[in-house]
């Protein structure tokens, strides 16, 4: 279920899934150009703001798209694409930052606040009660009903 | 001379922020009606003053006074009068005096008609209204002084970045603002009742309006902000999770949930702290966001400043704000007594996983913007946070939202029959189920799960009116019968509604452009043709033009439908001579249910022009959702109940209390 979820979350908020390739970049083979793509997208254009370089004019950014389909072609798996790059730009290239140390409070911040949140509410309803609530009896849910109406 | 009259009005306008905080606040400290009752004249004479100031700043940018700093840097006389007019907030030091003026102006409305709140409350809320004021109005001055002459003038000035003269972006600054600073009057009023150490639910009615008021026009503002980047950067994307983005979503994210829980503060009186600790959290998410995109912390097109000295003021602004409120509601909140008893399975229970969920996503799109900032100045490693890690994990976080928003209107208060309304949602379901068999028989080549993501949107739509349906019992009593019956429904009920269903048709339009888009990217000559999603068009010219201010080549598409003419499309490549600096405009054609986007760029050395098509299905939905959600909100207002200071006449007030709420 959290991974169809997941899944569910990364269609539906790959926003502005954008593409910025000139004519003649793209691969003819249309399940290699697809995975270099998704690689591309996850590639920080380095100098740009905040863009990847699927999405980017400068000539840098195109440059690593012609270097991502020239490594997808010599048949590089898509991890090995990301370490190539990697290897040569840095982590900082990465738009997904990688989990260590460093980042695990990146990761996991959204995820302990929603449990810490969570578990609030859950004590927040076992607080003690100040008074003991009896449930109303069908009577008194009648007279209720009759006064504040059919609503 | 006008230039004068502003800065003097800026001072005046200071000085009398600084009565409008001090006065009051120790009026009410001692009881003193007087002293309290300086508050609304100060309100209103700063609104004035500021006013003055806009005027003046507008008169000068109007007639192109290049004897002033700013408007030679950031004007030119051949711009559009509507530029000049909007290039005032189009900088760093004009849009600092808009983000004033609009604060002063929510502080004169609630001098002027907060007539029915008590003086104590009034005076505090206008006095820590005066502060932020205080603190601006300082930076302005001291930092970013808009009035600076220069001598000799020169004798043109250097003009706006073209990215900024776009009517979608000149008119996103005010909205956005209003949304920022709308936010600080729920602040006020919560530093105001930790002050007093009493919150109940008639403050939550009160505050509730101008929540209200400042959410649309964020909504609208961050709107047209996705709007312009889907026209403008020629690519069709419309959300970046850009930090200036994700400094305007933070606050709406926030907002969103103080919107919620202050329902449950105003009709059950409960949930005070929580709904207290809300509002200093949206406004000091809204003053985070202004310091981001003003202190050119991040450099991107939004941050046309970058100044450490003004950076380092906000930040200080900051502080004082968000830790002198933080700290006054670690002292005060302990006060506020706990109201009414409720079950998990209620309104008020259901609301709670509302706030729950959007706190979890607000922190994400937080830690995911602030983090490489941190690590950065933290020494450790450079960091690139994107969409991805975006993806991963604010949308997780939002679908279950979306899953459950239909259920909370027929919740009861204090304690619900969950199977019963689950069965109320029956129709709603099916009809979900419907549309999304619907789409996977249209589109079953695509993305299996985009099916799954239309129904979802479907369900939201379908399952916000079916409350509106069963409280007018449609078809279970004459038609007209129930047609009487919606036109008594309480607007706020229609604002949910309307509310909740925008968001349907934005998740669905970001489903159906994301799964289905199209995209041609190719170079071809003059009389070349391209054929997409169902369009055929012909390349049928390439021509020079000549603006006002910047020169274009601009390629006339045919475009022909089934063999049938539709219409021309006519993209653009612009260059502006005065910035140096080109810009792509993009052709689109919309029928509202999809847009066919043409873009233009270079020439070959063959002869060929280079050209993007993309066919985005469902994608005027993204912005047509976010419309419908601005509009339940500016129905919600137009509620009787919670009609902005305007007393509403004594009958209908009484009516209104009669009457439950939702």
């Amino acid at each position: 279920m959290r991974r169809f979820f997941l899944a569910l979350s990364l269609l539906l908020l790959m926003a502005g899934h954008a593409y910025a390739i000139d004519p003649g970049e793209a691969l003819n083979d249309p399940a290699l150009e697809g995975r270099a793509r998704a690689i591309s997208s996850e590639l920080r254009c380095l100098v740009c703001q905040n863009e990847s370089i699927e999405e980017s004019h400068a000539d840098l950014a195109k440059d690593l798209r012609l270097l991502v389909r020239k490594r997808v072609l010599a048949g590089d798996s898509d991890q090995q694409v990301l370490d190539y790059v990697v290897a040569r730009y840095g982590a900082f290239v990465l738009l997904k930052p990688p989990f260590e140390p460093a980042t695990w409070a990146l990761w996991f911040g959204p995820l302990g606040l929603l449990i810490c949140g969570g578990l609030g509410v859950f004590l927040f309803f076992r607080r003690p009660r100040r008074e003991a609530q009896a449930p109303l009896g069908a009577d008194e849910v009648e007279a209720l009903r009759r006064l504040t109406g059919p609503e | 001379m006008f230039a004068e009259i502003g800065h003097f009005a800026l001072v005046l306008a200071l000085a009398i922020a600084l009565v409008q905080t001090f006065v009051p606040l120790y009026g009410a400290h001692v009881r003193d009606r007087g002293l309290m009752a300086i508050a609304v004249p100060a309100a209103v004479v700063q609104f004035v003053c500021i006013a003055a100031a806009f005027m003046a700043l507008e008169q000068a940018f109007i007639v192109s006074d290049f004897s002033i700093k700013l408007v030679a840097d950031n004007s030119h006389a051949a711009k559009p009068l509507f530029y000049k007019i909007a290039g005032v907030w189009g900088n760093h030091e004009g849009s600092m005096v808009l983000w004033v003026f609009i604060l002063s102006l929510f502080g004169a409305l609630v001098a002027l008609f907060g007539n029915n709140l008590p003086d104590a409350l009034k005076a505090r809320v206008l006095a820590v209204q005066g502060s932020i004021g205080v603190a601006f109005l300082l930076f302005i001055l001291i930092t970013s002084n808009p009035f600076i002459r220069l001598d000799p003038a020169p004798f043109e000035g250097s003009g706006l970045n073209p990215l900024l003269q776009d009517p979608g972006l000149a008119s996103h600054p005010p909205f956005l603002y209003t949304g920022y600073v709308g936010f600080s009057m729920a602040f006020s009023f919560a530093v105001a009742a930790l002050i007093e150490g009493k919150v109940d639910a008639s403050w939550a009615r009160w505050v509730r309006p101008w929540t209200l008021l400042a959410w649309t026009a964020l909504t609208i503002g961050i709107a047209l902000g996705s709007w312009w980047a889907y026209y403008t950067l020629g690519w069709g994307g419309y959300w970046f999770w850009d930090p200036v983005e994700n400094a305007s979503l933070l606050p709406w994210l926030a907002g969103t949930a103080l919107l919620h829980s202050a329902v449950v503060l105003e009709k059950r009186g409960t949930l005070k702290s929580w709904t207290v600790l809300l509002a200093i959290l949206a406004f000091s998410l809204s003053l985070i966001g202004t310091f981001l995109v003003r202190s050119g912390v991040l450099t991107s097109v939004h941050a046309f400043a970058t100044d450490p000295r003004r950076g380092f003021a906000i930040l200080i602004i900051i502080c004082l704000f968000i830790g002198g409120a933080l700290s006054l509601y670690a002292w005060r909140a302990p006060l506020l007594k706990t109201g009414a008893l409720f079950a998990p399975m209620s309104r008020e229970g259901a609301l709670i996983l509302n706030n729950l969920l959007l706190a979890a996503a607000t922190a994400a799109v937080f830690i995911g913007t602030l983090y490489p900032l941190l690590l950065d100045s933290l020494g450790g490693p450079k960091i690139s946070v994107g969409p991805p890690y975006f993806n991963a994990t604010f949308g997780p976080i939002m679908l279950p939202l979306l899953f459950v928003v239909p259920f909370g209107p027929f919740l009861a208060w204090k304690r619900a029959d969950a199977a019963a309304a689950a069965q109320r949602l029956t129709v709603a379901a099916l009809i979900a189920l419907a549309v999304g068999i619907a789409a996977y028989a249209v589109h079953h080549r695509g993305p299996w799960l985009a099916p799954l993501g239309i129904a979802l949107g479907a369900w939201l739509i379908a399952g916000s009116f079916s409350e509106t349906a069963y409280r007018v019992r449609l078809f279970r009593i004459p038609l007209e019968e129930s047609l009487k019956k919606a036109r008594h429904l309480p607007r706020s009920a229609w604002g949910t509604a309307l509310a909740h269903a925008g968001l349907g048709v934005t998740l669905i339009g970001i489903v159906g452009v994301t799964a289905w888009r199209q995209e041609v990217v190719t170079a071809i000559p003059v009389g070349g043709r391209i054929e997409i999603g169902g369009y055929s068009l012909l390349l049928k010219d390439v021509r020079g033009l000549v603006g006002p201010n910047y020169q274009a080549t601009e390629g006339v598409f045919e475009v022909s439908e089934n063999g049938a003419f539709l219409t021309y499309m006519q993209p653009q490549k612009r260059f502006f001579p005065v910035e140096k600096q080109e810009t792509t405009k993009t052709a689109i054609h919309t029928n509202l249910v999809s847009d066919l986007y043409v873009v233009i760029g270079d020439r070959d050395d063959e002869k060929r022009w280079s050209v993007r098509v993309y066919y985005n299905p469902l994608v005027p939905l993204i912005w047509i959702g976010v419309v419908v959600m601005g509009f339940g909100g500016l129905v919600s207002l137009l509620d009787r109940r919670l009609r902005v200071g305007a007393p509403a006449p004594a009958r209908s007030r009484r009516l209104a209390a009669a009457q439950p709420a939702e």
